[in-house]
């Protein structure tokens, strides 16, 4: 962000902030993508290392809480500064909450491979992780550079989530009712995919962040939202 | 770029003008020190005025109740209104205008007298009051509103030099009351005073503009962020900008306010 204060050590502060935030987004970006590889490869070595990595990330959200804890309280930071070290809190247990989910599809898979594969299901669950990794990867790209535009067109996009995952909710449903034998691997599938839309949703959080630190505002429009198709009876 | 919305809500209607300056220029000779200022000072709130060092912030300040017609070769331009009548005016009694205007210094300056002198001394040379029962409800009041009653109530004739920097600055802000004022001005009142002393200070601004009009100077941006209602930042003799104060310190609309309030002046 802007920089330069009078006071030099602020800045080195500030952007140590930055950095750990960004640490934090390339680390919750490969547990997303190594638990999604895990899922399709059936590789219960990497899910294992998936959930092991795990507390790395939440030991950065604790540091990072304590450094802007002391930020506020010894720096006493005003406007964009102020925005800065708010919004990189939040960024901070957003990112732990993505983490998280991964770590939760990686718990899954490890039941999913002590049955027969679903390969239909599981590309399913591949084609929208694919999708959220991308605006994952886009939205932490924005917040590198504080392009506010680039963060609003991440922002817009997390419709297309919102299809892909009804259609994902309707076809394990399909599967289920031909098959109660799938139940048990459909219901980790079905919670699967809602954590990975929910990865969606928490992106779409960090895409605000990123106008909210750079201009003070939000994105004016409302989000475009999917049909709501599976809050209807079918 | 993105359209957006502003994360500060608007506020409910904003008090009308107590005062006002209208393109306010004033030159100390041939220097012009105040460029085409033109700012509200809100009724019943506080407005802080900010800026660096030779701004033109106390220049500002000190036209709302004519001190420069005290400094030799100042000029004053442009129009300061007071319920919308210029004080410049020449049928405007400078005197009245001071008692209508009141101003609290950066230094306490209490008079070498007693407390209750101190305080009695406005309401004395303005004939506020009959007779000496009521002179002493004046100076009780004055000294209940400026949060300092209850610490001198029993020492009323000792010397208000006596007290403590705190005590002194609140003496002379019930002294400023004493004489019912509609404005009070401050050249950054708490600047000689420790952390705790500033505290009741500004708590005692909180609750005086319940009654009055506050025009602050100071040079600390955390007091201007927590007692003022309205910030106007100042640089160079211009007013840069004017606005909420919650807005100023969270989102200011000009490059320079953001680098000065968030330490980036060079």
């Amino acid at each position: 962000m802007a920089n330069e204060h009078l006071f030099k050590r602020f800045d080195e502060e500030l952007s140590r902030l930055d950095s750990r935030i960004s640490e934090m987004g390339g680390l919750a970006e490969s547990q997303l993508a190594r638990s999604l590889q895990a899922i399709r490869e059936r590789d219960s070595g990497l899910a294992e290392s998936v959930i092991a990595a795990d507390v790395r990330i939440d030991a950065i959200e604790k540091d990072i809480q304590e450094h802007v804890l002391q930020m506020l309280a010894l720096r006493q930071p005003m406007a964009i500064d102020l925005r800065q070290i708010l919004s990189a809190v939040k960024m901070a247990t957003t990112l732990e909450r993505i983490a998280d989910y991964a770590k939760n599809n990686a718990k899954r898979s490890l039941v999913l491979m002590q049955g027969a594969a679903l390969p239909r299901a599981i590309g399913g669950i591949d084609r929208i992780g694919r999708l959220v990794q991308s605006l994952l990867t886009d939205v932490l790209d924005a917040f590198a550079k504080n392009d506010v535009a680039a963060a609003e067109a991440v922002w817009k996009r997390d419709e297309e989530i919102d299809d892909v995952y009804n259609g994902l909710f309707r076809e394990l449903l399909t599967y289920m009712m031909e098959d109660p034998r799938t139940i048990t691997a459909g219901t980790h599938l079905m919670f699967m995919s809602k954590n990975i839309e929910r990865i969606g949703d928490h992106v779409t959080n960090i895409a605000e962040l990123i106008a909210f630190r750079v201009t003070g505002t939000s994105f004016a429009s409302d989000r475009p939202k999917g049909s709501g198709a599976i809050y209807r009876p079918a | 770029m993105p359209t957006v919305l502003n994360i500060v809500s608007p506020m409910d209607a904003l008090p009308p003008p107590k005062m006002e300056g209208v393109d306010v220029k004033v030159f100390y000779g041939a220097k012009q020190a105040l460029f085409d200022v033109s700012l509200p000072v809100r009724n019943r709130s506080v407005t802080a005025m900010i800026g660096p060092s030779g701004c033109g912030k106390s220049t500002f300040l000190r036209c709302l109740n004519r001190m420069n017609d005290v400094i030799l070769g100042a000029r004053v331009e442009g129009a300061i209104t007071l319920d919308g009548q210029n004080v410049y005016d020449k049928t405007v009694d400078v005197v009245q205008l001071r008692a209508r205007v009141g101003m609290v210094f950066q230094k306490p300056n209490p008079f070498p007298k007693s407390i209750y002198d101190n305080v009695a001394y406005g309401p004395r040379i303005h004939g506020l009051s009959a007779n000496k029962a009521e002179l002493d409800g004046i100076v009780e009041t004055s000294l209940k509103k400026a949060g300092l009653w209850k610490e001198v109530a029993d020492r009323l004739d000792q010397p208000g030099t006596g007290l403590s920097g705190g005590q002194q600055q609140r003496l002379c802000i019930a002294r400023a009351i004493a004489v019912s004022p509609e404005v009070i001005l401050m050249d950054e009142p708490c600047s000689a005073l420790d952390p705790i002393a500033t505290a009741i200070i500004e708590e005692l601004i909180d609750e005086l503009r319940q009654n009055f009009t506050i025009a602050i100077v100071t040079h600390s941006m955390q007091q201007a962020a927590r007692v003022s209602q309205y910030t106007a930042f100042f640089h160079l003799g211009y007013l840069v900008e004017y606005g909420e104060t919650r807005q100023i310190f969270t989102n200011p609309k000009e490059a320079r306010t953001q680098a000065y309030i968030t330490g980036r002046f060079g």
